[in-house]
């Protein structure tokens, strides 16, 4: 956690969305290699703060860098720092009608360039990393929630990404097909991937990520140590959120 | 001479029947070249413009509206009678043949723009989202993700649209355009019998009933199923 150039920062963030201001300041950064997971009620603004980070959502004002390199502004080439930025959607959003090999192979053949024979290796590596190598030929209405999921991962793996943004990717699960993702996540962060995880699974959360944010109203209320946030609390809106959700 | 053999000497002379099977013939051919060149530019014209109103460029996106919204209200009869009557005397002279094709080719593309714009923005959010979030820009998500669910979702429709304006190719009878129904017309006033017309009709149901057939296997093939 102590290197030089963090992984993502994002300073002084703000959006609004007519008049509702869903981001009023977003200080955060992300080191290398670290998982951080941003919890928060519905309307925080996390997920928007998640989507400002590879300008699905354009901010208003604030900066954000990626390894050093401004992802904000006009003169960024937007599709070169996407594919340094990996993302997994709630709805999985794969292609359906592309196998789990074609999804994963779209962008490394139609924007990297590769040939279909090099795509495909790479693609396969990537699918073999989630565990579905064997599915690489199948559709995704062929395919259950969980590895849907774990597809569209290996999606942006394929890419090699610095930064993996995970945007509730296990809220439109079965429970029982979220802890093959989860699992998935877990070895992502052993091999050493820089996560931003947006989620409810405090379980997860506890186990997993290195430093756990808590948002509220646009703004981040308090952040640390997984023990720490769910442990000992120091903002009575965290305290409150926290006790909300142990209750359901 | 009974009913029965009235009615087959109208419909059904074999005399006549042999005497102008070749003219309907020649017309089946031109009506099949009309058929597949307004189907082919057609089709790709619409698919080219919906793709174009997918980029949201108010000028353009509104120019599309109103030439879909136009052809689309107008019959193509009433086009092919001011294009071939009425452009002379303005100093153009186009042949029937071309004014059929022009006027059918740009009733269907209006159509076609429609089915397919409804098609693309059928294709969820997501969709451009996750290619977006890869790296492929705006044309890339269009062209590789967003049409080929458009164009999935648009076959049916667009296969009956186009076998209502194929058939109107028998409105180029009105100037003379030597279609299926005009050579039939034509060897109906010459021998005084019905039975041309009969043939016309076997011709086109020969030729259509296939087509239609196809676009019922298409309706129940391609019922997009949710991933």
């Amino acid at each position: 956690m102590s290197n030089p150039i963090s992984s993502l920062d994002v300073r002084s963030l703000r959006k609004s969305f007519g008049t509702f201001e869903a981001l009023k300041g977003i200080d955060l950064t992300v080191s290398h290699s670290e998982l951080v997971f941003v919890l928060g009620p519905s309307g925080s603004g996390k997920s928007t703060m998640l989507r400002c980070c590879n300008r699905l959502e354009e901010p208003d004002s604030g900066d954000i860098l990626l390894e050093g390199d401004p992802v904000t502004g006009r003169s960024v080439n937007l599709n070169a720092i996407r594919q340094r930025i990996g993302m997994v959607f709630q709805s999985f959003n794969l292609y359906p009608h592309l196998s789990a090999l074609g999804n994963v192979t779209l962008a490394l053949r139609r924007v990297r360039g590769m040939s279909r024979s090099d795509a495909d290796a790479h693609g396969m590596d990537a699918l073999a990393q989630v565990g579905l190598a064997d599915k690489a030929g199948n559709y995704p209405a062929e395919l259950s929630g969980g590895q849907q999921q774990r597809v569209a991962i290996a999606r942006a793996l394929a890419l090699e990404p610095k930064v993996m943004l995970f945007d509730e990717p296990t809220s439109a699960l079965d429970p029982e097909l979220v802890g093959d993702v989860l699992e998935v996540m877990r070895d992502m962060r052993k091999a050493g991937m820089t996560m931003l995880v947006v989620s409810h699974e405090m379980k997860f959360a506890r186990d997993a990520a290195d430093r756990v944010i808590f948002m509220d109203q646009g703004q981040v209320v308090e952040q640390g140590p997984p023990e720490k946030i769910f442990g000992a609390p120091e903002h009575e809106r965290t305290r409150a959120f926290l006790s909300r959700v142990s209750e359901t | 001479m009974t009913q029965w053999e009235r009615f087959l000497d109208t419909f059904f002379n074999v005399g006549v029947l042999t005497r102008y099977a070749p003219d309907i013939l020649a017309g089946v051919w031109v009506t099949v070249q009309l058929s597949l060149l307004i189907v082919v530019v057609g089709i790709g014209l619409g698919t080219l413009l919906a793709m174009l109103r997918a980029y949201r460029i108010r000028l353009l996106s509104l120019s599309i509206v109103v030439f879909a919204d136009v052809f689309r209200a107008i019959p193509p009869l009433v086009l092919i009678l001011l294009a071939f009557f009425g452009l002379p005397n303005a100093g153009l002279f186009l042949s029937s043949f071309v004014v059929l094709f022009l006027v059918l080719t740009l009733t269907l593309a209006a159509f076609a723009e429609e089915i397919i714009w409804a098609g693309i923005t059928s294709v969820d959010r997501g969709q451009w989202e996750a290619a977006r979030s890869t790296g492929i820009g705006f044309t890339g998500t269009l062209v590789w993700v967003v049409m080929p669910q458009a164009l999935r979702v648009a076959i049916p429709p667009m296969t009956n649209r186009a076998i209502a304006i194929t058939k109107m190719t028998a409105l180029g009878t009105v100037i003379g355009v030597p279609d299926i129904l005009n050579q039939a017309t034509t060897a109906q006033s010459f021998s005084g019998n019905a039975s041309p017309l009969m043939l016309a009709a076997i011709a086109y149901v020969l030729l259509f009933l296939p087509l239609v057939i196809l676009a019922r296997w298409l309706e129940s093939r391609f019922s997009w199923r949710k991933a």
